[in-house]
């Protein structure tokens, strides 16, 4: 029997999402452009702890006690996931508006501006709206062709609008927005309690042992340890700053971003609405709330061929967490074209009458009913016998 | 045109897409997951004004549900800090847990409700959450009909 098997990866819409991040692992890993600087966050907390664990640690576990440095391993490894959690995941990128809303957007706001005449410069876009009796303006985003919801803004440097944007790290390499705030709060203040950890144990360490040697020889024998207090030192100031200045924003619900622009400042009686005048309330809802999905689809199969919506259906909605990517079955030998006429068809992903695909973690989803100009060509694959 | 669709499927083959009618988020609440109940005009003439406010209304408790912040989610927060979050890899979080049932709720109000009237709902988590989509069907059969492009109506809300 004839066996003509053609097997080609299929194309996962983190290829063709817009916008200046990296991915990896498949779509896994979401990442800014310019990573140099998360490079050197790693190396220095890596670097560091493991001086730390080599010049140090031997001499206090005899010493003083082993607990020292299991404490210190426990603590790293916390660290790390914090750091690597804030930095490998979507931190709420909104995404872009597909041409029929961004259309039915603009008429909204045709109708509501009213005849402008030629020349004249139309007005701003923006929407009012109330939120716990306090106006609320939202602006319009031209990148992304939407309204920004209410503490959304747009991030520049990786060209997303992202949900409850407070900041764009360099150090952890991401923007910092809604999904991942607590894992950056939780890795400013892990890393912290390490530095401080690491600094004070170096001090003792030096004097336990100066006390036996004498402090030059000291420093001779265990060499990193001038690096570590170096290092630490530099860092407790900056990192510690950095945690009190979230702890006060977290206090007051407010974002960096909304500090920065002294959006609640309090002129013209201007408050924060989203806060709710009590401290442990604000901080339960930035660190307690459930964890919000992803909306991003990125693991989501793209669909190229929509001529048989009905076999791509059934072979495109199993998307899962799992490794092996799934290759789409098209039986049909109709061209390969999307059919200009019905561009939106609604395509399989929604409420298909037989197979629902599961939503798995991390927010994959059945693929868009539109996707667009996806024109890469469809896997055919004939199973051999 | 009374032409019914009980099989999506069917709606798809036999049908042309004619409008698309998006319902926007209602911030009045703060950020919390909430559509605007409002009805659309574009809907007039398609289904009953009480039947799309309860699905709307039902969609808006179930995102409330999920985005409670209350006994469950201290629990689950604080569990999954305390093992680094790699707690996930096994278990759902409670809002994935509503999503689902979300979805299964679109299904079933779209097979039972929307499409026998020629509509069709797209979940909201393939919009980012800004907005519920509603297809509008044209059946291809009545070329009468107009095809409502969409400048019908720019209406000014």
């Amino acid at each position: 029997m004839s066996a003509v098997m053609i097997i080609r990866k299929p194309t996962r819409k983190w290829e063709k999402l817009p916008g200046k991040n990296t991915f990896c692992c498949d779509g896994r890993v979401m990442m800014a452009r310019q990573k140099g600087v998360f490079y050197l966050t790693l190396f220095l907390i890596v670097g560091t702890c493991s001086l730390f664990f080599a010049f140090e640690c031997p001499y206090l576990a005899v010493h003083l006690s082993p607990a020292i440095p299991v404490f210190a391993v426990l603590l790293f490894i916390f660290v790390m996931a914090m750091l690597l959690r804030t930095s490998f995941s979507d931190p709420g990128v909104l995404p872009r508006a597909l041409p029929e809303e961004a259309n039915f957007i603009e008429m909204e706001i045709e109708a509501a501006n009213g005849n402008v005449l030629a020349g004249q410069r139309p007005p701003p876009r923006i929407k009012n709206v109330q939120i716990n009796n306090q106006i609320v303006k939202l602006k319009y985003c031209y990148t992304c062709k939407i309204f920004r919801p209410p503490r959304a803004s747009h991030c520049s440097i990786c060209d997303n609008c992202v949900d409850r944007f407070d900041h764009h790290c360099p150090w952890v390499g991401n923007c910092v927005g809604k999904r991942n705030y607590r894992y950056f709060y939780l890795f400013t203040l892990s890393l912290s309690l390490l530095t401080i950890y690491i600094f004070a144990f170096n001090i003792v360490h030096v004097v336990l042992r100066s006390v036996d040697s004498g402090f030059v020889n000291t420093l001779k024998e265990t060499p990193g340890t001038v690096l570590e207090v170096l290092v630490c030192f530099f860092t407790i100031w900056s990192v510690v700053g950095l945690t009190g200045f979230h702890t006060y924003l977290i206090s007051l619900n407010q974002t960096t971003n909304e500090d920065i622009k002294g959006s609640w400042s309090g002129k013209n009686r201007v408050q924060n609405p989203y806060s709710h005048k009590n401290i442990i309330k604000n901080c339960c809802e930035v660190l307690c709330s459930p964890t919000f999905p992803s909306v991003l689809d990125r693991r989501g199969v793209m669909l190229e061929d929509s001529s048989s919506p009905t076999h791509s259906d059934a072979s495109a909605a199993s998307t899962h967490k799992s490794s092996n990517p799934v290759s789409q079955t098209t039986k049909s030998s109709a061209p390969l074209i999307p059919n200009e006429h019905t561009p939106d068809e609604a395509k399989p992903g929604i409420g298909a009458g037989t197979q629902k695909s599961t939503s798995s973690p991390k927010g994959e989803k059945p693929p868009s009913p539109t996707s667009p100009n996806a024109v890469a060509p469809a896997v055919i694959k004939e199973s051999t016998h | 045109m009374a032409t019914e669709f009980h099989n999506l499927q069917e709606l798809r083959h036999s049908a042309s897409l004619a409008n698309k009618v998006f319902i926007q988020r209602d911030y009045t609440d703060g950020t919390v997951c909430k559509f605007q109940t409002k009805f659309p005009s574009e809907l007039d003439s398609r289904i009953e004004r009480t039947l799309f406010e309860d699905t709307v209304k039902t969609l808006n408790n179930y995102y409330a549900e999920a985005e409670k912040i209350g006994g469950q989610s201290y629990l689950e927060g604080c569990l999954a800090c305390l093992t680094v979050y790699l707690i996930f890899l096994c278990i759902e979080t409670r809002y994935e847990k509503v999503l689902k049932k979300i979805s299964r709720y679109i299904q079933e109000q779209n097979e039972k409700v929307y499409a026998p009237r020629g509509l069709l709902i797209t979940d909201p988590i393939e919009r980012g959450m800004r907005v519920i989509e509603i297809s509008v069907y044209e059946d291809r059969g009545s070329s009468g009909s107009s095809s409502g492009s969409s400048t019908t109506s720019s209406s000014g809300r």
